[in-house]
């Protein structure tokens, strides 16, 4: 690598860092706790355990869930409806209209043996503060946007350390640090050190948060274009949207998609007009049981107003894509030690991200002393000696 | 390989290409199974974790 080539990748790696370190150090910071979301809500959730019945208790049917849900929340309409993977509840999500915000909703979690609820879920306190802080900064879609752009900074910054990463190393052994040299030499090892032994995870979770933030775009582009494929003979048709009050059963809907993808299980049901359906329709989302095809969701899609199957339809490449990004990023899906081990690189991401502000100050700085700074501060005076 | 002898690409991205493997079969291993394969992928994670240790353990200078 020659001397110009190396400064032009300087030049890339500094300034790409500088603009999102900030950013990313915001993220590393709210990413720790959310990591533990799932042992945290479980250590503050005050609501009463379930009811304890005989094992094999019968269901009821889930239209009567949703009856009681809707009584409860009247002029509402449903919108979607999930299913706890480790007990039998079902989420229930109610709102004024199919297309009503996030924040219209209430989610009402029953008790699927006995049609009883059994607490809402809540969408406030510290660790959704911290989730919507991590996720837009509560800038909605441009925050979103905004944070991909500082997540694809963040891989050229890395990419571009691990170009430099080689120069750097030319004469020292892999893992040393120099203690004996100033505080800057040593941090300045300890940021290629950490840099260097945190690239494949960092890259990982990092571009899997940047499709992550084309969650909305993505989510619309396969409604409007890939579920309208399965829409158009309605559209063909110039069928009003049903209405909400004479759609066909949820339960009957459900029993069908099973039947359609036998062995599967249901995550959960988008009703007509939500953003994970159609109009038309009942998407029921259809799961498998490794992490991989957990994540991989099937949807099928069941007319709203007649009951019967309409189609399955496998979800398009982006859509995979940004299912599997799930897992990736948040590291839920390997047990507690998956999680200690997400929380190690992120305190090590963290150390690279100060060390490499530390040292741009500390170069500047050095650059600022004119009794000690050469005309030029070069990138071989913290190269190892020749 | 002693320090102040210039080394290859090769020689310099041995470690970390090793442990850029070990994390994506890692992080691969957890997503197509449960049981063995969560051990494996925790094993395959830990160690560039245990790489920055050892290394400090070894080579400081």
């Amino acid at each position: 690598m020659t001397r110009a080539t190396i400064r032009g990748w300087q030049i890339v790696h500094r300034w790409s860092s500088l603009v999102c370190t900030l950013f990313l150090l915001m993220l590393c910071l709210t990413g720790l706790p959310l990591i533990f979301h799932d042992e945290i809500d479980a250590l503050t959730d005050d609501a009463p355990p379930l009811a304890q019945l005989a094992a094999d208790a019968p269901l009821r049917p889930l239209d009567e869930l949703l009856a009681r849900a809707l009584a409860e929340r009247p002029g509402e309409v449903g919108l979607y409806m999930s299913f706890d993977e480790d007990r039998p509840v079902a989420n229930i999500t109610t709102g004024p209209a199919p297309d009503a915000a996030g924040g219209d909703m209430t989610i009402t979690a029953f008790d699927q043996r006995t049609a009883e609820p059994v607490g809402v879920l809540a969408e406030d306190g510290v660790m959704h503060f911290i989730l919507q802080l991590h996720t837009d900064m509560f800038a909605g879609l441009p925050g979103m946007l905004f944070l991909g752009v500082m997540g694809v900074l963040f891989a050229i910054a890395i990419v571009s350390g691990v170009i430099l990463y080689a120069p750097f190393m030319r004469k020292l052994d892999f893992g040393t640090v120099r203690a004996t040299r100033s505080r800057r030499v040593q941090w300045l090892d300890w940021h290629n050190l950490l840099g260097i032994v945190t690239l494949a995870w960092t890259l990982v979770v990092g571009l899997t948060g940047v499709i992550h933030t084309l969650a909305d775009p993505l989510v619309t582009q396969w409604r409007d274009h890939d579920l309208a494929g399965v829409t158009r003979v309605y559209d063909a048709r110039r069928l009003p949207p049903p209405d909400p009050a004479r759609l066909a059963s949820i339960q009957g809907a459900v029993d069908t998609a099973r039947a359609a993808m036998p062995g599967n299980r249901v995550q959960f049901v988008a009703f007509p007009g939500v953003a994970y359906s159609s109009r038309h329709h009942y998407a029921v989302f259809l799961q498998g049981d490794t992490p991989l095809t957990k994540g991989l969701l099937t949807p099928v899609l069941v007319d709203a107003l007649s009951g019967e199957l309409s189609a399955v339809r496998p979800m398009p490449w982006y859509m995979k894509a940004l299912q599997l990004s799930r897992p990736l990023h948040f590291g839920d899906y390997g047990g507690l030690p998956l999680k200690l081990i997400w929380a190690a690189m992120t305190l090590f991401t963290i150390l690279v991200l100060g060390s490499g502000v530390y040292l741009w100050v500390a170069k500047r700085r050095h650059a600022q002393t004119p009794a000690r700074a050469p005309p030029a501060p070069a990138i071989e005076q913290w190269m190892p000696a020749e | 390989m002693s320090a102040g002898r210039a080394r290859g690409a090769w020689a310099i991205f041995a470690w970390p290409g090793l442990l850029a493997a070990a994390t994506m079969i890692g992080l691969i291993a957890a997503l197509i199974g449960d049981g063995l394969h969560d051990v494996l992928a925790w094993i395959a994670l830990a160690l560039p974790v245990v790489a920055v240790v050892v290394a400090q353990a070894v080579r400081r200078q």
